[in-house]
């Protein structure tokens, strides 16, 4: 990606203006955002980066339509999600997001190509699902459950799930924070890849200052808040990262 | 298929223990509707059929000798279609290989053509022929009894005189479906028959030539009982009518009603109490998967899953489960149904008894059960559809455990860390505690409702047969005797001790309320023939004054004090006006009871007997039977233990049945609610015992916790059960309560004891297949699962 191209000049999927989410956890309530307002643009790769508690994971839950913000407002391309009621939201997340997730979130009792069929069965324009397999290497898996494939070959098969249905934005949630290194790289690149053959808008929260470096764009969260946006003149490429 | 169904389908294989348990709850209590509603519509549409083919009668009378020219005026009755006149009369038959005497009603039936009405359906042989004398029809029981066949003959002693009667057929009646013997309340097939026999045989036999003393009324459709009723008692009175009643009445068609009216009870009672415990067991299981699959949830929402198809994906799951005891319980039903009408073979005898399957009742039970399982799970499918998934993703807050205040009041060392954990588990949902508690009282309750059918029977025959009753025999005289026919059969050779009796048909008035009802008179202070309260102390019989039995006063609504009016429907017909001076308990029949003498006193007669109780040396009871046939005034000898071995043979093999069907059902919900209730706690708690085996406990110390809820849940449901069975049992004794007779409501302390055994057996079994988990419990993996 170039990185001279001023973001102006890109259409923005996500516009979020000034939210805040406060929610409430057993006996305590938790300040998960305090103010954010960010954007994100067509077929960018955004590493979202904070420590546990900063808010990231809020935040792209609020994007991803899982969660509204407690106030403030979220766009999605000319939709306001934050107007939406639950079934639109519903609509939304179907036709338009892909989503994986630190703990995979894989159905134990589907095969891998069972668990994306699951998924191209109510998309719209889904690719095959064996395709999406071969997209993470794990054609030859598919008929594995979730209980034979090693953690990294989960993940795999979650970002197949995720991108079947050929989303808009692929949201995922610390994809590598339940894997060892050398898993996790393979478990970006797959992701990278996506991001760059298919030019899916793709958004990662991480709280590894590493993976930010594959980022176009990277996000930084502190307790709630934007910390700092910064863009990366030079992007690594995943099997490059080392932690 | 669609992937969601597939996942449903592994989840379900996933749930086998549990979701096999749920299935045979439902199962249990469809099978018991199922059952007993096909019973209901086949005993009905059979009974209805046999009925209208066979013409059975609307209303019944009894005079004493009415002439035929009376017929017309009977039949110009408005609404009444059509009078059947006959006779009738209780004969002593002397049978073959039989020492005492039995009892044959002799019907009459006409010499030319059909009976109008109570048409007789010919099993084997065929009708008696016109005008060919001394043939007769037997009943069908009478004769399997006693094992004849057409061509066979019999002795009987009519008028006195020794008759030899030809079976030429063998028969059944819409009047006779069930045999039992007026006075009695159960049949006894060997020593009561019915026979039918040619009019003029009977004409001839009783001097009845041109004159009947039964009559049987069909009523037009749409005509009100009670005015039919009157004008045939105002016509009938002057020959000696005692009094005209319809099929209510009627023995037959009265055990049928009741039979009828317990299957509806039984439909009612049986699926509330297993679709309860079901919709509870679904509760638990459902709650359980569905918070086990948080993420799961999530997953599916945030790729697009509506709320409602994930609320639809664990629905279907319920409603397998539900199809699966439906299905099951249903062709369970129609086994235990067929069973069930090899039962009534013996017992109602139809041309053919055959078994029809109920479908709307099979509809009804699968909908009852899809509503008990909605109702059950709909706040934990709710959950999930109201789960938002953002939340799921995050681990759910850990669960707030509270020391409860009687655990602050001990000291500490008292109670075990181990036995701390199970109490405050139990404590922090008393909701579900409290439902598991029921679930299994609920096992415990099903078996003493199941077996207390038993106690109240023993007990009844008990009360009836050894406390009040002590005589051997009781002889009824076709005529009242009079004192020297009293005096030769008080003297006979082997009789030890003897009671007469005087018994006159009456209506017993109170109020607006009355029943036609048979008074008894009695010596003061009857040694045989006993009347006992309600703690089974005996009752003298006061000199002046009416004594009823509880029922009586029941219905007429009179107690001690009350003045009531007895209208006698025999000889001068006299009207009096009792106090009613003592109340019995009795558990068969509606009774009056007075003194004796003071009976002869109002009725204006001599000292004269209707029977006679007798007490008789065992060693010679064989010539008394002898010397007793022999006697034309003797009308009837009933032998109470006789009656009583008939009577326990039968039902004793027919309660077995049934309640190895109700131990079965008992163990379904004891196995089902302790094993699903482990197997929840075992999910939910995998983490804890296996940290606890982790840091060095034993597995015996880890089951304790586990196992420890269901001891305690247990415990607490032992007797919980049983006063729920107790008060079930009341529920059904209540609904039993018919004028025919009253179930007393005993519960053995056997009973009970096997109730709550049952139930630990079950509980020990589930206990040990969950427990046989905790040992396999993969120590590592267990911990490393985010649950």
């Amino acid at each position: 990606m170039n990185s001279s191209n001023p973001p102006t000049a890109r259409q923005s999927v996500f516009r979020a203006v000034d939210i805040a989410k406060i929610y409430q956890m057993g006996e305590v309530q938790v300040h998960a955002l305090r103010g954010v307002s960010v954007e994100l643009y067509e077929g960018e790769f955004v590493v979202l980066l904070g420590a546990s508690g900063s808010g990231k994971s809020t935040l792209l839950n609020i994007l991803g339509g899982l969660d509204a913000p407690s106030s403030g407002t979220v766009h999605y391309l000319d939709r306001e999600l934050t107007a939406s009621d639950p079934s639109q939201l519903t609509r939304y997340r179907r036709d338009n997001v892909g989503f994986v997730f630190q703990f995979y979130n894989l159905i134990p009792s589907l095969t891998a190509r069972e668990n994306v069929e699951l998924i191209t069965e109510i998309a719209t324009e889904p690719m095959d699902a064996l395709d999406a397999l071969d997209l993470v290497g794990l054609k030859d898996r598919s008929d594995h459950f979730p209980a034979q494939l090693s953690g990294g070959e989960q993940q795999r098969v979650a970002i197949a799930r995720a991108i079947a249905k050929n989303p808009k934005v692929l949201l995922c949630d610390e994809p590598t924070g339940a894997l060892d290194v050398q898993t996790g790289i393979v478990v970006l690149q797959a992701i990278g890849q996506i991001n760059q053959q298919l030019g899916t808008t793709t958004a990662v929260i991480t709280h590894n200052a590493e993976i930010a470096k594959m980022a176009d764009r990277v996000i930084l969260l502190s307790d709630g808040h934007i910390a700092g946006i910064e863009r990366n003149s030079t992007k690594v490429a995943a099997q490059d990262l080392r932690w | 298929m669609r992937k969601l169904d597939r996942k449903l389908l592994r989840d379900l294989y996933q749930l086998r223990g549990q979701a096999s348990a749920i299935v045979l709850v439902i199962a249990a209590g469809v099978a018991t509707f199922v059952m007993s509603m096909c019973a209901y519509r086949s005993l009905t549409t059979t009974k209805d059929a046999f009925y209208r083919d066979y013409r059975f009668a609307d209303l019944f009378s009894s005079t004493h000798r009415t002439p035929d020219a009376l017929l017309p005026r009977l039949r110009d009755i408005e609404g009444v279609a059509a009078v059947e006149p006959r006779l009738v009369y209780d004969v002593l038959l002397d049978v073959p290989g039989m020492s005492e005497p039995a009892t044959a009603r002799l019907i009459s039936i006409p010499d030319r053509g059909q009976s109008e009405l109570n048409q007789v359906y010919i099993r084997r042989g065929r009708m008696i022929e016109p005008l060919h004398s001394g043939e007769v029809v037997v009943s069908e029981v009478f004769a399997k009894a006693h094992g004849f066949v057409p061509g066979d003959q019999v002795r009987a002693i009519i008028n006195g005189k020794t008759q030899v009667m030809r079976i030429v057929g063998i028969a059944l009646s819409p009047e006779y479906v069930i045999q039992v013997q007026p006075g009695s309340i159960l049949p006894d097939d060997k020593r009561f028959g019915i026979f039918w026999i040619g009019r003029r045989d009977l004409e001839a036999a009783f001097d009845m030539t041109g004159a009947f003393n039964n009559v049987s009324v069909r009523l037009a459709l749409g005509h009100e009982t009670d005015h039919v009723i009157d004008q045939l008692d105002r016509l009938l009175k002057p020959y000696g009518s005692v009094g005209s009643y319809d099929r209510d009445e009627q023995l037959s068609h009265r055990y049928l009603s009741d039979e009828l009216s317990q299957l509806r009870g039984m439909a009612v009672m049986a699926p509330a109490i297993f679709l309860g415990v079901a919709a509870f067991l679904l509760n638990i299981a459902v709650s359980r998967i569905i918070s086990q699959q948080r993420e799961q949830i999530a997953a599916l929402k945030a790729f697009g899953y509506s709320d409602f198809e994930v609320g639809a994906h664990y629905l279907n799951l319920v409603f397998v489960i539900t199809v699966g005891g439906s299905v099951v319980g249903s062709i369970f039903g129609f086994w235990m149904g067929a069973n069930m009408m090899g039962m009534y073979e013996e017992f109602y005898k139809f041309p053919s008894l055959e078994f029809l399957v109920n479908w709307p009742a099979v509809a009804a039970a699968f909908l009852m059960t899809t509503v008990a399982a909605v109702v059950g799970t709909f706040v934990s499918v709710r959950s999930a559809v109201t789960l938002p998934p953002a939340e799921a993703m995050r681990p759910e807050a850990p669960p707030s455990y509270q020391t409860s205040w009687w655990e602050r009041l001990l000291p500490k060392r008292w109670i075990a860390p181990e036995m701390r954990m199970v109490i405050r588990n139990v404590t922090r949902r008393p909701l579900r505690a409290g439902l598991s508690i029921v679930g299994i009282s609920m096992a415990v309750a099903v078996m003493v409702l199941g077996n207390f059918s038993l106690d109240a029977m023993n007990y009844m025959m008990h009360f009836q047969f050894r406390l009040a009753q002590r005589q051997d025999l009781t002889v009824t005289f076709v005529e009242p005797a009079t004192e020297s026919v009293m005096y030769e059969v008080q003297n006979l050779d082997g009789v030890l001790e003897s009671e007469t009796m005087r018994s006159v048909a009456t209506r017993i008035r109170f109020q607006n309320r009355s029943r036609r009802i048979g008074i008894m008179g009695l010596l003061p202070d009857p040694q045989l023939y006993r009347l006992l309260d309600a703690d089974e102390q005996p009752v003298r019989v006061p000199e002046y004054g009416v004594m009823l039995n509880s029922k009586l006063a029941e219905i007429l609504g009179a107690t001690i004090g009350d003045q009531v009016i007895v209208e006698v429907l025999e000889g001068k017909r006299p009207t009096l006006t009792l106090e009613v001076s003592a109340i019995v308990e009795e558990y068969a029949g509606l009774n009056a009871y007075m003194n004796k003498t003071r009976l002869h006193e109002v009725l204006l007669e001599s000292n004269v007997a209707s029977g006679a109780f007798l007490k008789v040396d065992p060693n010679r009871i064989d010539a008394v039977f002898a010397e007793l046939e022999e006697r034309p005034g003797v009308g009837s000898v009933t032998i109470k233990n006789a009656m009583m071995q008939s009577f326990e043979q039968t039902v004793a093999e027919n309660i077995l049945v049934m309640r190895s069907f109700i131990v079965m059902f008992a163990a379904v919900i004891a196995v089902g609610v302790v094993y699903n209730t482990a197997r929840i706690s075992l999910s939910e708690r995998q983490r804890d015992l296996a940290t606890m085996r982790v840091i060095g406990f034993t597995n015996r110390e880890v089951s304790t916790v586990l196992l420890g809820e269901i001891i305690i849940f247990t415990a607490l449901a032992i007797p919980l059960g049983c006063l729920i069975g107790y008060g079930l049992a009341a529920i059904t004794t209540a609904g039993l309560d018919t004028d025919n007779y009253r179930i007393p409501l005993v519960v053995s302390r056997n009973t009970l004891l096997l109730a709550a055994s049952v139930v630990v057996v079950a509980t020990i079994l589930s206990a040990t297949l969950v427990q046989r988990r905790v040992k396999r419990l993969d120590l590592i993996s267990v911990l490393k699962t985010r649950d």
